[in-house]
């Protein structure tokens, strides 16, 4: 039978062209304006350590004397509460970074001397965050502590510097230092950019920087610090720092860290030791307060910093409420379009087929129209990312369909269409035979 | 016209009448709040700075770090840039209108308040005010005397010496306004991390590098401190000259220590564009989507029209035979979607300040205007005529001889 109410629905679309070409272009640009602005939501909402994230925590203590118990503690560390914390070593990893913007002089290839963003991290970032090497690896708690002037450098930066050949081993120029690279990354593109998110109670929205790509150049947390003295900018102060650039014993917040803890019982645990800090570093005097730490999970962290941007969220909203636009106009024009059947629909049916095939021939059409939608639906979404990876914002190169939203697309197609022919089907498959046949 | 006999009509088509309905009023209420997000962004688009933006050029380079001769290195560059032909006037300074990246203080009108009445941003530099060419209106601008260069403020701020902390202050008149409603500012104190500043000038506008808020925009102070942070703002003589002198004083930079990386040169128009790129963005995808929405819409209308043109050839046929005339016909058709229109744009205006309500508490909009009821209902009523005019034409021209047809 569904053969048959194909062929049915086949000829019926192809005699009113222009009624079955608005129908199918109500919901293809419906299903395109969705799937396009739902793909990036879908992108930018992802878990960025699938399988990790649980166990990835950022704990907060708060040494600004302007706040209180009841503030939300400064979204960084202060370099000696982070310092503290991070020797304890009392997680199963633990991570200390801060960023900074530096100068890699590549004289010797005779080009000019570039500004890059640089990531400076204790050795367990790697490891923690699942980092994957193309050649060379990590280097070791040892490093860390002898302040090694070495360094790992992304798959772009190597395309870039050594056109993609094995560079272990070679020296880059950073300020006025010579730092071996030891490691090369594979292509990395965590979204969001998760370690280095912070501020975003105070962006308004304007999130969309939280999508940048992982910086270029990456050093061992020590050496950066030597390396590129004097060119650190702090997340906020409470009072003027006594060396700009220079914040190790600054009035400032500006280093991040992140622990991993696999035990979910252990979690408590390290929750109470950063509250006994606090409540520690209080007794002595270098705290006012001690009652407001935090350890959010990854996760939670996200949330609190609200990272999808407000602009892409209220352009899914929008889409939604297109489509539910155009699927409304498609209830009208499948009303119209299966009721001017009415004398057709009343033949059959007194030549003996029942209601519910009536409705299913009725199901197979709108079905059928919805797959064609579909289809164009999911040109358009192609389209629609196309002209998002043109944007200048951080995260066009994100926005790609997967095959989830793929699926998605024929299946949001269809599923709407049927939605919409039901209340038309209903409506045809009622229709009484003999006031039909009476008028024909 | 007798509106009763096509209130019994639209009884019985309930179905139909009602997605009419849904679908005016639900293009009412999106189209009704895009608009008003639309205008809410060319607002901002074309938000006062208060400077000179035509004839204004920026350069950074890169900070070298904290080096004895910075002072020195400030003023060659100053005097180097000075002499570049075409430059009427350059400062050193902190930050720079459209920048991104500004430097916030908390203000305080009394030192023991406990929360600040408000943040402002803070430009550094001398001579900025003149070289942003920002519109004095009263007071004074800042003068030589009133100066202190930065790392004597830092080292005086670490010792809690106010004496070495400058004491005087330029705001704009947005802020002045803002701490004290209706009262001149000259000559009021403001606090800012428990030093005083008096205010002895008032500038009309000065936008801050940076809005997160936009009634904050203008929440700018300038402050008697001289910077040498390696970004200078360059004021041309003539709009038409400035990518040439951009490229000259580059290139003077270059000149003086060819190893400095150029971090940053802007025309201050195009640094302005950038700005509200994604402002620019936002509305270009919201007209597209009003625009296809009351296409989409008007088809709708037209499609169903035709359905019930078609469905009721009959009844038509009957009329006409009866007496009425092809414009009773017409104006029967208008007149109900005259009525449905008016029911859809009902229902979608409560639908508009539903959506409207929403959007203030997720994303800090303010109240929908009233304005934009009547000219949406406007908007939607005209779209419904021109809608319904093919059909219903259609339905006019039905000969009263359908009526003795298959009876």
């Amino acid at each position: 039978m569904f053969g048959y109410y194909l062929d049915l629905a086949l000829h019926s679309l192809g005699r009113n062209k222009i009624l079955t070409a608005l129908m199918v272009l109500a919901i293809a640009v419906g299903i395109g304006a969705s799937m396009t602005t739902l793909t990036v939501v879908h992108l930018l909402s992802g878990d960025p350590l699938p399988g990790r994230s649980q166990a990835i925590f950022y704990p907060q203590v708060d040494a600004d004397p302007k706040n209180k118990d009841s503030s939300e503690p400064l979204d960084m560390l202060d370099y000696r509460s982070a310092l503290d914390l991070w020797s304890a070593k009392r997680a199963d990893r633990q991570v200390m970074l801060v960023q900074s913007t530096v100068r890699l002089n590549t004289d010797d290839a005779g080009k000019p001397a570039v500004m890059m963003p640089m990531l400076s991290a204790t050795a367990d970032f790697f490891s923690m965050f699942n980092v994957p090497f193309r050649y060379g690896g990590p280097w070791s708690e040892q490093d860390d502590a002898a302040r090694a002037r070495v360094v790992v450098i992304t798959d772009d930066l190597n395309q870039k510097l050594f056109a993609g050949e094995n560079s272990v081993g070679r020296v880059l120029r950073l300020r006025s230092s010579d730092v071996r690279i030891v490691g090369v990354l594979k292509p990395w593109r965590p979204s969001p950019q998760f370690y280095a998110i912070r501020g975003g109670r105070f962006a308004a929205g304007d999130t969309s920087d939280f999508y940048a790509k992982p910086e270029d150049v990456i050093t061992p947390f020590f050496t950066g610090l030597d390396v590129n003295d004097g060119n650190f900018q702090q997340f906020t102060c409470w009072q003027m720092p006594a060396h700009p650039g220079h914040l190790q014993d600054s009035p400032c917040v500006w280093v991040a860290l992140w622990v991993q803890i696999n035990d979910a019982t252990h979690v408590a645990a390290y929750r109470r030791f950063v509250a006994d800090y606090a409540a520690q570093q209080q007794a002595i005097g270098r705290f006012t307060h001690s009652g407001n730490t935090r350890m959010r999970s990854l996760m939670g962290w996200l949330d609190f910093n609200g990272v999808l941007p407000s602009n892409v969220r209220l352009q899914a909203w929008l889409a939604v409420a297109f489509l539910a636009i155009c699927l409304v106009n498609m209830v009208g024009l499948l009303l119209a379009k299966f009721l001017r059947r009415s004398g057709e629909i009343g033949l059959r049916r007194a030549l003996g087929a029942s209601r519910a095939a009536v409705f299913a021939q009725y199901m197979v059409e709108s079905g059928l129209i919805g797959l064609i939608g579909g289809v164009c639906g999911w040109l358009l979404t192609m389209a629609g990312l196309w002209f998002i990876r043109q944007q200048p914002v951080a995260y066009a190169d994100l926005a790609r369909l997967d095959v989830p939203m793929f699926l998605l697309t024929f299946v949001a197609a269809i599923g709407a269409s049927l939605l919409a022919g039901a209340l038309p089907a209903v409506r045809a498959c009622r229709v009484v035979p003999a006031w039909q046949l009476k008028s024909l | 016209m007798d509106i009763l006999p096509i209130l019994s009509t639209l009884r019985r088509h309930k179905t139909t009448a009602f997605l009419v309905i849904a679908e005016i009023a639900l293009t009412c209420a999106i189209v009704c709040n895009a608009v008003f997000i639309i205008n809410q962004r060319i607002e901002r688009i074309h938000m006062q700075s208060g400077v000179d933006e035509q004839r204004l050029l920026h350069i950074a380079l890169a900070n070298i770090g904290v080096t004895k001769d910075d002072k020195a290195r400030r003023a060659e560059d100053l005097a180097a840039l000075q002499q570049v032909p075409g430059v009427i006037s350059v400062a050193s300074v902190n930050q720079v209108p459209f920048g991104n990246s500004s430097s916030n203080g908390s203000i305080k009108l009394d030192p023991k308040q406990r929360l600040a009445t408000l943040n402002a941003t803070d430009y550094f530099g001398e001579n900025v005010t003149q070289t942003l060419g920002t519109q004095l209106i009263a007071g004074r601008e800042l003068h030589a005397d009133d100066y202190m260069d930065m790392d004597q403020v830092v080292n005086a701020a670490a010792a809690k010496d106010a004496k070495g902390i400058p004491h005087v202050t330029v705001i704009t008149q947005k802020m002045a306004e803002r701490l004290w409603p209706g009262q001149p500012a000259l000559g009021k104190q403001i606090y800012m991390s428990d030093y005083a500043f008096t205010v002895v000038g008032v500038v009309k506008e000065l936008i801050r590098p940076s809005i997160w808020d936009d009634s904050a925009a203008s929440y700018t102070m300038v402050l008697p401190v001289r910077v040498a942070n390696n970004e200078y703002i360059l004021r041309v003589d003539d709009p038409k000259n400035r990518e040439r002198v951009l490229k000259a004083a580059v290139a003077k930079l270059k000149e003086i220590n060819p190893h400095r990386v150029v971090l940053k040169q802007h025309l201050l128009s195009n640094m302005r564009e950038d700005f509200f790129q994604n402002d620019r963005a936002m509305t270009g995808l919201l007209v597209g989507v009003c625009v296809a929405l009351l296409v989409v819409t008007a088809l709708g209308i037209v499609g169903l029209g035709s359905f019930w043109v078609a469905q009721r050839r009959r009844q038509i046929g009957v009329r006409r035979a009866l007496g009425a005339t092809r414009s009773n016909i017409l104006r029967y058709f208008q007149t109900e979607n005259f009525l449905l229109a008016t029911i859809g744009i009902g229902v979608g205006m409560v639908l508009a300040y539903g959506i409207n309500l929403l959007l203030m508490v997720h994303y800090e909009l303010p109240r929908l205007p009233a304005i934009y009821f009547p000219v949406g209902a406007l908007l939607l009523w005209t779209i419904g005529q021109l809608a319904v005019l093919g059909p219903a034409m259609r339905a006019a021209a039905v000969p009263p001889v359908v009526a003795t047809r298959s009876v």
